[in-house]
């Protein structure tokens, strides 16, 4: 009963932890080239929550096989969702590179709410559900008295990120645009003097960002199957707080953040108190920061006068 | 050329208008609504043509009037300049008749009850908007988590009103020690940490006292809220229509008519006095060594350090202080509400009081005012339509950011400089 209960656990905390290291990917990309906190990156992820949605509802209409479904909306989120990346880059955040520190952070804070109230005004203030779109699973222990479960959508789930984030590893270590990104992150004037278009650098980062925050948002759509305007309020402290852990501006970082962050929340849950889950997440960033601010796979930031 | 750049002009705003087609496409076109439990699609394809075509066509005229100019934002940088100019020079005669109106405020003849209500709002923004000054424009600490010393001032009060039955004025002070002991408590270890990084700890640290709020149901009624917390009287004497047999009133004492609105001019008078005292406290405490230790770590952390300022132990003052006066806000709150809950003091009330202090420009006493009026009055105005109002105040935010980075009232000069030697000419 005891194993089963915390493989059940673990598997669920996987499932969540891929949907953290999603969104603090993009977070940390964004951290790593521009050095700003991305505050709108969770409403970014709740939008493309609801893009994901709506293409749901709107292909369930028709006939198409499941596995084209998934696809398309797959795509059909990351294409929409990257347009909002981007716009919101060019219109809150481009202005403001020279400006003083905290001026991009209370512009994106700002950004964030007129999102939130967008998607609100647009589509409603009450929750929205999805008929589960995969469903079934196998299970396993069964005479233990405690059913495991895997999911197919919990597979689906994992192998999509593990998907994701091996063609986007390949993307920033091995071609032109990676190189180009990571010379950014190191000094943006020298790079524009190699004749490379830093801002176009900036903007793809921000589209690479919200399109795999849109596939955040597809998955926490299909497997909570409950979302509303204000999910990506705390789905995105929760990520940023991954992209700490895992050490902000490293792209494996953030997945391992996002795990860890998946896994802590959904044991604290199990095992200590579901009310107070939330503080896990916050009570985690706190003691990071404290004591560990370079996280796991960071590199440590040294001030120079 | 100009064709060429008429060309162009047309080609971007075509540009512009597939991009928002396809950011309103969705999400405004394709509204989601339930039918019999089951989400369908209501589509609203006109809206999204009407926005679609407008974007495309400011895009256009934007780029046909204002951006093939060689001045580009002329305008507001020099009605920013003239107010700050105007400020500069009739400052305190602008102060002190702000002072005197709003000192005779509740008895001009239009003022009635709902002007009071807003006025006493106002007054608490204000107010809090002063005492979040401290830590943000004296002393450079992005604080998202505000509306957390706030609550931990207005439930203090109120734990304290109902089980003890203390008066307001032994309240007041223990609520704000209460506050300011939150904001040691939470000032510790996260002081060292740079800007932007402190900003979501303070977030965080927000949203974890609302969520503690909310389930410590023995003390706080959770979401129930507390009720019945006493109202404050004037000096011992209270605000009842039917006073009990051989107590003395407010009404009965001075011998006046029993009016509802005697109470409510008392609660502004209050909060005015409270707000004073904030933003008295602030323009002294500028003066002294610590009000100048703080804005020198603002400039310069590590020049600080070297000239041996305690970063530390400095910050902590600038945030301890900061939540006292938060925390004496949030007693005055709990007491004019008579009832309060955890959903007061959500993020979106920490976002408000920042985009007060950033709005009005850090530091500027002055501009904290101007930014209340503006932003508590754009809420107020548009109050019907509750979305619509944050979209306009969020894109607000973004705009000042944009065109006045250092808000209304850009005041971020040292209180002292060197000055030049006039023997040296």
């Amino acid at each position: 009963m005891d194993t089963a209960y915390f493989l059940q656990q673990l598997i669920n905390g996987v499932t969540l932890g891929s949907v953290y290291g999603l969104i603090a990917i993009g977070y940390t990309m964004v951290y790593g080239i521009i050095g700003m906190i991305n505050f709108a990156h969770g409403d970014i992820f709740m939008v493309g929550a609801f893009i994901a949605l709506i293409s749901f509802i709107l292909f369930a209409l028709t006939s198409i096989a499941l596995p084209i479904v998934l696809l398309l909306t797959l795509l059909i989120a990351m294409v929409f969702t990257a347009c909002y990346g981007w716009t919101v880059e060019k219109l809150a955040y481009k202005p403001l590179r020279k400006s003083f520190r905290l001026a991009p952070l209370i512009s994106a804070l700002g950004m964030s709410i007129v999102l939130q109230n967008y998607v609100q005004a647009a589509q409603g203030a009450r929750i929205k559900t999805l008929q589960p779109v995969i469903q079934g699973g196998f299970t396993f222990m069964e005479d233990t008295g405690f059913t495991v479960s895997l999911s197919y959508l919990q597979i689906f789930i994992i192998l999509v990120t593990i998907v994701l984030m091996a063609v986007f590893t390949l993307l920033i270590t091995r071609t032109a645009l990676g190189r180009a990104q990571r010379a950014c992150e190191q000094d943006r004037t020298m790079t524009a003097l190699m004749g490379i278009n830093v801002d176009r650098t900036i903007s793809i980062t921000f589209i690479i960002g919200s399109s795999l925050a849109s596939v955040a948002g597809m998955m926490f759509v299909m497997y909570y199957g409950v979302i509303d305007f204000y999910i990506g309020f705390l789905a995105g402290i929760k990520a940023f707080t991954a992209a700490v852990l895992g050490g902000i501006g490293s792209i494996p970082g953030a997945m391992l953040g996002g795990l860890l962050i998946g896994l802590i929340e959904v044991f604290w849950s199990g095992y200590i108190s579901i009310e107070y889950k939330d503080i896990a997440a916050f009570t985690v960033l706190v003691v990071v920061l404290i004591f560990y601010p370079t996280g796991f796979l960071g590199k440590p930031d040294i001030e120079k006068v | 050329m100009r064709k060429n750049f008429l060309q162009s002009s047309i080609k971007d705003s075509l540009f512009t208008g597939l991009i928002a087609l396809a950011l309103f496409g969705p999400i405004v076109g394709l509204r989601t609504v339930a039918k019999n439990e089951v989400l369908v699609v209501s589509p609203k394809w006109f809206i999204v043509l009407v926005i679609v075509v407008v974007c495309a066509l400011g895009r256009f005229l934007t780029n046909l009037y204002i951006y093939n100019r060689d001045q580009k934002y002329g305008i507001q940088s020099t009605i920013g300049k003239s107010i700050t100019n105007f400020l500069d020079t009739k400052g305190t005669q602008i102060a002190l008749s702000a002072i005197i109106f709003s000192v005779i405020f509740p008895f001009l003849p239009f003022t009635d009850r709902y002007l009071m209500d807003i006025a006493i709002m106002m007054l608490t923004y204000i107010m809090l908007g002063w005492g979040l000054n401290i830590v943000i424009g004296l002393a450079g600490l992005l604080d998202l988590g505000y509306v957390a010393f706030y609550a931990v001032g207005a439930y203090s009060y109120a734990l304290f009103a109902i089980h003890f039955g203390w008066s307001f004025w032994i309240c007041l002070p223990i609520a704000g020690i209460f506050a300011a002991m939150f904001g040691v408590l939470l000032g510790f270890p996260v002081l060292r940490l740079r800007g932007d990084y402190l900003a979501i700890v303070t977030l965080a640290f927000g949203e974890m006292i609302r969520i503690l709020l909310l389930n410590w149901y023995q003390l706080t009624k959770g979401p129930d809220g507390l009720t019945g917390i006493p109202r404050p009287s004037f000096f011992g004497l209270p605000f009842k229509s039917f006073p009990d047999e051989g107590e003395q009133t407010f009404h009965t004492f001075f011998g006046l008519e029993y009016s509802p609105m005697q109470r409510i001019i008392f609660l502004y008078y209050l909060i005015l006095v409270l707000a004073l005292i904030t933003n008295l406290f602030t323009i002294k405490i500028r003066r002294l060594p610590i009000g100048r230790a703080w804005e020198a770590l603002r400039e310069d952390e590590i020049a600080c350090k070297s000239l041996g300022v305690n970063p530390r132990n400095t910050k902590l003052t600038a945030f301890a202080i900061g939540a006292m006066f938060g925390g004496f806000a949030g007693s005055f709150f709990a007491t004019r509400q008579a009832f309060i809950s955890p959903e007061s003091f959500t993020f979106i009330e920490s976002a408000i009081i920042v985009a007060i202090v950033v709005l009005g420009g850090m530091g500027s006493q002055t501009g904290v005012v101007l930014a209340t009026i503006f932003l508590i009055g754009l809420i107020e105005v548009f109050r019907d339509f509750e979305s619509y109002r944050m979209i306009a105040f969020g894109g607000a935010m973004v705009l000042i950011m944009i065109f006045r980075p250092r808000g209304i009232l850009a005041t971020r000069k040292p209180t002292i400089t060197l000055q030049k030697k006039e023997a040296a000419k």
